[in-house]
Order: C-alpha cells, then structure tokens, then sequence
C-alpha cells in the first residue's frame, strides 16, 4: 500500500503529512512533485495545506489546472480516498471534486488556532473509525476557509449526508460563537456522494502527536488511520 | 442630487512587476493552452455609489477620495476612475 502526498509549488504542510503517514500511522507514504504524479502507481492521495502559487486569482484555483489533478479525478472515480487538507480543500473545490466554494474568513483575517470539530458523518473512508457526534480537537490556519454553497447546494449536502464536520463548542454544540471563520452552517469539512473524497479545513497532521499538538490532542490521527484502514479492507462500515 | 456609480481600478504602474499577474498568465493560462495570452496585470476594483449634484462632481469627489484616503500608493500604484452611470 502506498500513499502519495502531492506537492505543488507552495505547499508547506507536505513533508508534516508524509512525516506523520510514515512515522505515526506506520504505512508506506511519498512526496510526489505535482508534474510527476501518477494515479496507478498508488492508493490513496493527500493534497497537503499551504499556498500553492501563492493563492494567485484564487487560493487553489491554479493547482487544480495541474496535470496531477486528471490523475486525481481518475482515483477519485475508481473510489480511491482522496483527502484535501485546507489548500488542500480548496484545491478539491476549485476542481469541481467537492462542491460549493471557500471564501475568504468573515473576520477578514487569517486564522490560526485549536477549534473543536463536531463529527457529523462516521461512515466515510477516513472517519469510519470515529463515531458520530464525537467532538475531535484539531488546528486551523488559513485565510479562505469560510465555506459558501447556495441554497440548494447546501440542503443537497445536509441531505446526502456530505457534511463531515462542523465547528462546534467543547460539549460539541454547533453554535454561531464557535464558527470561527463565517463557514454557513459551521461547515469545516465536506465529503463527496461515495463518501472517498474529503476536504476539510482543519489541519489532522498537526494534531497527531501529543507532543507536537501541546494541548495533548492527537484527534487528527483519526482521519489517517481510517484512510490506511479503510485501505486494508478493515473498513466495517464502509463509505456509503 | 443623484447617486453616481464610479468604478476605481487601482494597478500596479507598468514599471513595476506584478507577481500575481505574471504567475496567472504563467502557471494557468499559458500551461493550460492560451499561449496566445500576452500579458496579465491585476488590481483592485471599488464600485462606488456616491451622492452628487451631477457626474462632474461625482467625479471629482471621487478623486479627491482617492488622494486623500490613500485608497491608493501613489508610489507604486496606477489609479484609474471610470463614471458608470446613474443609480
């Protein structure tokens, strides 16, 4: 089994992901420079956080115009995970993989700290291993994260069961106070019909280890080992 | 008195370089088959309804605005106003 990280030219959260699929979840993971990559030659890809071309036009628009991203859309249909973390997210976005759009935060600045996220849908390829209604601790740190779908696009996500996480309180309230960046609904992740695509805003590689997180959350491993054992056909309840 | 829309485009002046631009037309345009896309700048864009007795004035608010709100650097920065009609 093999995993592939794409980096683009800007990407910074790359080398945290592979460290954290290598060295935390103990599977096979690779940097892959975005000309490079190729579908077949793995089982999963991550499209990691930062600022691919330097969010020029768009946070992620132009990533989603690389030749990686055909590949991407063809793993995406053969039902292989595909987990796009903040820039990440974007790019899933702005390459039609998710729908709506992710706008710049309402505050109008960049944000970066812990929130709590409440899981809203445990029958995904990375979150089977959660339980719904769990609250997961984990860091933001992004600029456009508030996410935006029109009326219809947001109901069809509400009732397909596409809303993965939200913005909640520690009791894992979905409340307006603990919206940090405006995202409708408090929507920090969404997830495609088959449930193999994932975009989130929040960062998982950041709050894998205890000792790297300070606070003592290693929620984000979750999302990793779910993927990874997914993967290994140990998924009981499968994506739907 | 009437409701006057200006547009302002502030840019950057041609001397200087606009890494924006330059990787838009680079990285998406001419890698995805628009070669023939010769050049790109970006800016910023205020559509401004102001209150005035006519357009003239209008305009001439707008300016003033402009200069001495620093809505743009004058250092670096191209401002240009359009009139765009009545509200």
């Amino acid at each position: 089994m093999k995993i592939a990280v794409i980096q683009f030219p800007g990407s910074n959260c790359d080398l945290d992901t592979v460290y954290v699929l290598r060295h935390v979840i103990n599977v096979d993971a690779e940097l892959v420079w975005h000309r490079e990559f190729k579908a077949d030659a793995y089982d999963a890809v991550v499209l990691p956080g930062g600022f691919s071309y330097g969010d020029a036009l768009r946070a992620g628009v132009i990533a989603a115009y690389s030749p990686a991203m055909k590949h991407v859309k063809e793993m995406a249909r053969e039902g292989k995970p595909v987990l796009g973390i903040c820039n990440g997210f974007q790019i899933l976005v702005e390459a039609g993989l998710l729908p709506g759009a992710l706008l710049r935060n309402v505050t109008l600045t960049f944000i970066c700290k812990w929130v709590y996220l409440k899981l809203e849908n445990d029958r995904t390829a990375f979150t089977w291993k959660g339980r719904r209604g769990q609250v997961l601790k984990m860091p933001i740190a992004h600029n456009e994260g508030c996410y935006f779908n029109d009326e219809k696009g947001l109901r069809e996500l509400h009732d397909n069961g596409q809303v993965v996480f939200r913005y909640s309180n520690a009791r894992g309230e979905v409340v307006p106070e603990a919206n940090p960046n405006g995202s409708l609904d408090n929507i920090a992740g969404i997830c495609n019909l088959e449930g193999n695509v994932l975009g989130l805003m929040p960062h998982p590689e950041r709050a894998s280890e205890p000792i790297l997180s300070g606070n003592g959350s290693h929620d984000g491993r979750i999302i990793f080992e779910s993927m990874v054992e997914f993967l290994r056909g140990e998924a009981v309840a499968t994506a739907r | 008195m009437g409701t006057y829309v200006l547009e302002v485009v502030i840019e950057n002046k041609p001397t200087a370089r606009d890494p924006e631009g330059e990787t838009i037309l680079r990285d998406l345009m001419h890698r995805n088959g628009f070669e023939m896309v010769r050049n790109v700048r970006t800016g910023k864009y205020l559509r401004i309804e102001v209150e005035a007795g006519s357009s003239e004035e209008a305009r001439e608010i707008v300016f003033r605005m402009c200069n001495d709100l620093r809505i743009f650097n004058p250092v670096i920065h191209a401002c240009s106003i359009k009139e765009a009609g009545r509200k």
